[in-house]
């Protein structure tokens, strides 16, 4: 399951943000690492909240920093 | 049910362009920042003597010598703004007595950014039904006059300008083929102006709290835009029978770029079928449908048959799309 999750979120990092797959590492902060703004995060969560069928609330989705937080979060919601 | 369609454009946009470097000055910010996360590079201010009604008369008058009618002819005058010169009376009175338009209905209309979008809308059912031939619809604000010049995140996205259209009865299976109207009260507080209606009206502390300007939750009203742009315009294309593949021109509402391009993206059409000109606006409110499908009828990219998308997204919230066949030459 983690690593279906980590699979699928880092699909979807690597196509939005045009990064190589070898940087989206657990431990990649999406801003700092992977070069994402204020927007790019916006529309990255919008995607996770399709691909998952869940919803991120503006004040968790500020909590996020690093690709592992997403994937732990996006788990925690799931179950 | 009469076909009903564009029989003019016109627009005016303000002389005095403030560019990203100019707001350096005023905010801390600069021109990179504002381009990559806006896309716009600068926007028009109305001078100190202009008002909304003036910009109005302006983009109508020239949406008249386009269409050949003269103001006489027209029955019916929506103003679409969310800054209309004054409470009351209503901006469309001001603009009929100006252009003469003695036989016409008036009346202001306020649905924000989608506020071109429900007044061509609401115009054109009055013409469908054959109670009135001619009608101008007006989108228009000068937002500069309700932005606070000292808030970074707001005061570097919008701009001031006017287009209009003048609608009338065009040949059968032209013009609009669908409308998609839509509100969510629920996100009003996302993007408003707090104070000076009858809730807040104005004093002295409200004037000194900057509650008489624009204040918005940037990211939630980006969301809802992304995801609103693409779903209206499947809706208005579904009700007019047609699919994405069908469109010649999508004009959206210009109010970032980014919020286009991840619409785009998800919806799936070619760039190239997108109008675009915040770049040299920033978002005009309801002024900025108008004023990019009059740019595109200028410059000549419009052809009689295509099929058009406008699609607009705002504070209400409100948004809505309508599919048009383009009746002219």
């Amino acid at each position: 399951m983690a690593e279906n999750t980590f699979e699928r979120v880092k699909k979807i990092i690597v196509e939005h943000l045009d990064v190589d797959p070898a940087e989206v590492t657990l431990e990649a902060s999406v801003k700092d690492d992977l070069g994402a703004d204020s927007l790019d995060v916006v529309d990255l969560i919008m995607q996770f909240e399709d691909e998952f069928g869940l919803e991120i609330s503006d004040e968790e989705a500020e909590k996020i920093s690093t690709v592992g937080d997403i994937v732990s979060y996006i788990e925690q919601k799931q179950q | 049910m009469k076909s009903v369609g564009i029989l003019g454009t016109g627009a005016y946009l303000p002389e005095k362009v403030v560019t990203n470097k100019d707001l350096e000055k005023l905010v801390d910010t600069n021109d990179e920042w504002i381009v990559t996360r806006t896309g716009i590079r600068e926007r028009r201010v109305a001078a100190p003597d202009e008002a909304t009604s003036d910009l109005a008369v302006k983009a109508a008058q020239r949406a008249l010598e386009h269409a050949g009618i003269s103001a006489e002819q027209i029955d019916l005058i929506i103003v679409a703004t969310v800054t209309p010169d004054m409470f009351f009376p209503a901006t469309a009175c001001l603009v009929q007595d100006r252009l003469g338009a003695s036989k016409a209905a008036t009346f202001d209309l306020s649905a924000a950014c989608t506020g071109f979008l429900y007044g061509v809308s609401t115009a054109a059912q009055f013409i469908a039904t054959g109670v009135y031939k001619y009608a101008l619809v007006i989108g228009v604000d000068c937002l500069s006059r309700i932005l606070d010049w000292t808030d970074r995140s707001t005061c570097i996205l919008f701009g001031d300008g006017a287009g209009a259209v003048v609608l009338g009865p065009v040949e059968e299976g032209y013009g609009f083929r669908s409308y998609e109207l839509r509100g969510d009260g629920s996100g009003g507080d996302l993007l408003k102006v707090p104070a000076g209606g009858s809730r807040m009206p104005a004093t002295e502390e409200t004037v000194k709290q900057r509650l008489h300007s624009v204040v918005m939750e940037g990211r939630e009203v980006f969301k809802f835009a992304v995801r609103v742009l693409s779903t209206a315009t499947e809706e208005a294309l579904k009700k007019a029978g047609l699919t994405k593949e069908n469109i010649d021109f999508l004009i959206p509402h210009q109010a970032n770029i980014r919020i286009i391009e991840a619409a785009v993206k998800r919806f799936g059409l070619d760039e190239n079928k997108v109008i675009v000109n915040l770049d040299r606006y920033g978002n005009m409110s309801s002024a900025s449908i108008p004023v990019a499908l009059n740019e595109a009828v200028e410059q000549g990219r419009l052809k009689k048959g295509d099929t058009i998308v406008l699609c607009g997204f705002g504070a209400g919230l409100t948004w809505g799309a309508t599919v048009l066949k383009w009746s002219l030459e």
